[in-house]
């Protein structure tokens, strides 16, 4: 598992038409990587998270996605993903095909992903509109013991997942603190693994039970201080809850949205340089 | 006499109220938030918080602005995986409360969280189902909490993303879902709760000054009112003064300046 910059990484491992999973929930969200997708201009992508964020929203703005797999797509606590909206209501800046799921669903479609299994299960009742939409592909099945209803979602097995952690240490292997959301099971369940890492450390000298992710599943670690900004790392930076209120106002128009592409994401040459632009950077 | 208040302190005070003190309530972002945690600090001391990003037994300082705001893992009994969430707490039955909102209602407490028009070309794209399908399955009450106007209270969803009673007449029952449904709807004008045999919300309390009339007015299907309509009492000063002392406190954690160290350390 080497360890390689974040511009390698991506120019070597995401091709066009690839889907592509960036989990973290909330927090440990890729964005580093995220950006760097864009400045490398990737086509095609399919997309799978599931609370898009802004992540998404820029990259389906920057015209990188013409799918999205995901379970709920809003600015948290602030209000609507203006991009992802555009792209789905008005086809700007290109048409974007949609697999909805509820966080439930796409919980157990990557635990499927990541067991070896063609389809995750839950319990089921009566269908609601999702159950009855061709977005949404799951089929009812019959408990062989009990009787019980079930559903079956399929798994979600992504040709590459990015995610972003604490650490990495002198072995190669990731450590990941506070909440990691479906990140394990994201990353588990993907043909190749790329993780972003907020610092190297000799050791970790975490407790037994501590989520970490062995060297020899990875495919490539990148080092990007700061690499979930706007979003956090627990123990390193707090979420930029004032980023996430501005994007509302960058995000509402398209003009607005890509003058903020070209002189933030395009004009910076890496991450590092985009975070002193924001004035975030000590 | 009570001391002047906002419509929004209103509805997060009665909302609180509804919580019983021991119970586990999955909490979602926005007034529920502040209605459980504001629960917490005066009546209900040990309620038991789960935010969906895997947060349990969460008692945060201040109020998150996200669903997994660093505040809430920092202060939780256990941080674990969503998966776990989900299937540990939520599907095996260990959630008493779950509450909800949406973008629109129909008479028997089913939300509509996904579009406005059509789901292949809709007006309004919103944020979708998050976890509110499977909060409204499986918690064993939900509480719902919105805005009150003809175009949230409708007789048709445009989509129907979580179920409250269905047709109602105990079609949910039948249906076999494990948790109970709404048990009441606070608006910004009072609470409706569904009749004990049709399941059909109807107008049960206003607020002090509210008239059932504008409750009706502001309603998209003709809301029935019960045979007797309460009149909830308004929110108590020390009730006023902990929200607000929480209301002021969030505001200053999340207007805090953020620095992050890029250059390594030596």
């Amino acid at each position: 598992m080497p360890v390689i910059a974040l511009a390698e990484a991506i120019a070597r491992h995401v091709q066009d038409g690839a889907s592509i999973a960036l989990e973290g929930f909330t927090h440990l969200i890729p964005f580093a990587a995220g950006h760097e997708i864009i400045r490398q201009r990737r086509r095609g992508l399919h997309l799978i998270r599931m609370t898009p964020d802004l992540i998404h929203d820029q990259m389906i703005g920057a015209g990188c996605a013409t799918s999205l797999t995901f379970s709920w797509g809003g600015n948290p606590g602030v209000g609507s993903l203006y991009r992802l909206r555009d792209a789905i209501e008005k086809g700007w800046p290109q048409p974007l095909a949609v697999t909805e799921r509820t966080h439930a669903q796409m919980a157990v479609a990557y635990q499927a992903g990541a067991s070896g299994l063609p389809f995750g299960l839950l319990r089921h009742y009566a269908p609601t509109d999702l159950d009855r939409a061709a977005a949404a592909p799951a089929a009812e099945l019959r408990c062989p013991f009990t009787g019980a209803n079930l559903l079956a979602i399929p798994a979600l097995n992504p040709d590459v997942t990015i995610i972003h952690a604490q650490a990495v240490d002198a072995g190669g292997n990731v450590l990941i603190r506070g909440i990691t959301g479906a990140a394990r099971e994201a990353a588990l369940a993907a043909r190749t693994l790329l993780v972003t890492v907020e610092a190297q450390v000799e050791r970790f000298g975490a407790d037994l039970n501590a989520v970490v992710l062995p060297a020899w599943m990875i495919t490539a670690v990148s080092v990007v201080a700061g690499g979930a900004h706007p979003s956090y790392a627990a123990g390193c930076y707090e979420r930029d809850n004032r980023f996430y209120v501005a994007w509302d106002d960058i995000a509402r128009e398209r003009a607005t949205f890509t003058r903020w592409l070209d002189e933030h994401i395009h004009g910076s040459r890496d991450h590092a340089q985009l975070l002193q632009r924001l004035g975030v950077a000590a | 006499m009570s001391a002047p208040y906002t419509a929004d302190e209103m509805m997060t005070v009665t909302a609180a109220r509804q919580l019983r003190d021991g119970a586990v309530c999955f909490v979602g972002i926005g007034l529920p938030s502040a209605a459980c945690n504001l629960a917490r600090r005066t009546h209900a001391p040990d309620l038991v918080l789960i935010y969906e990003s895997g947060t349990v037994g969460t008692k945060p300082r201040v109020l998150p602005l996200s669903i997994g705001d660093g505040e809430l893992a920092d202060t939780a009994t256990a941080v674990v995986p969503l998966p776990e969430v989900f299937a540990h707490y939520l599907q095996r039955g260990r959630v008493d409360f779950g509450f909800l909102g949406a973008a629109q209602i129909d008479r028997f407490g089913n939300l509509n969280s996904t579009v406005i028009g059509s789901y292949t070309a809709p007006r309004v794209r919103l944020p979708g189902s998050g976890g509110a399908p499977e909060i409204a399955t499986h918690a064993r009450e939900t509480l719902i909490i919105m805005k009150q106007s003809p175009r949230s209270f409708v007789a048709r969803l445009d989509f129907m993303t979580s179920v409250g009673y269905l047709g109602g007449s105990g079609e949910r029952r039948r249906s076999g879902f494990p948790g109970g449904g709404p048990r009441a709807v606070i608006t910004d004008f009072g609470i409706l709760r569904p009749h004990p045999e049709t399941e059909e919300l109807e107008l049960t309390a206003l607020y002090p000054g509210v008239t059932a009339e504008a409750a009706c007015e502001a309603t998209g299907w003709p809301l029935k009112r019960a045979a007797r309509i309460e009149t909830l009492p308004p929110p108590q000063a020390s009730d006023l003064e902990v929200l607000r002392k929480l209301q002021a406190d969030t505001e200053r954690a999340h207007s805090s300046t953020l620095t992050i160290r890029i250059t390594p350390q030596t």
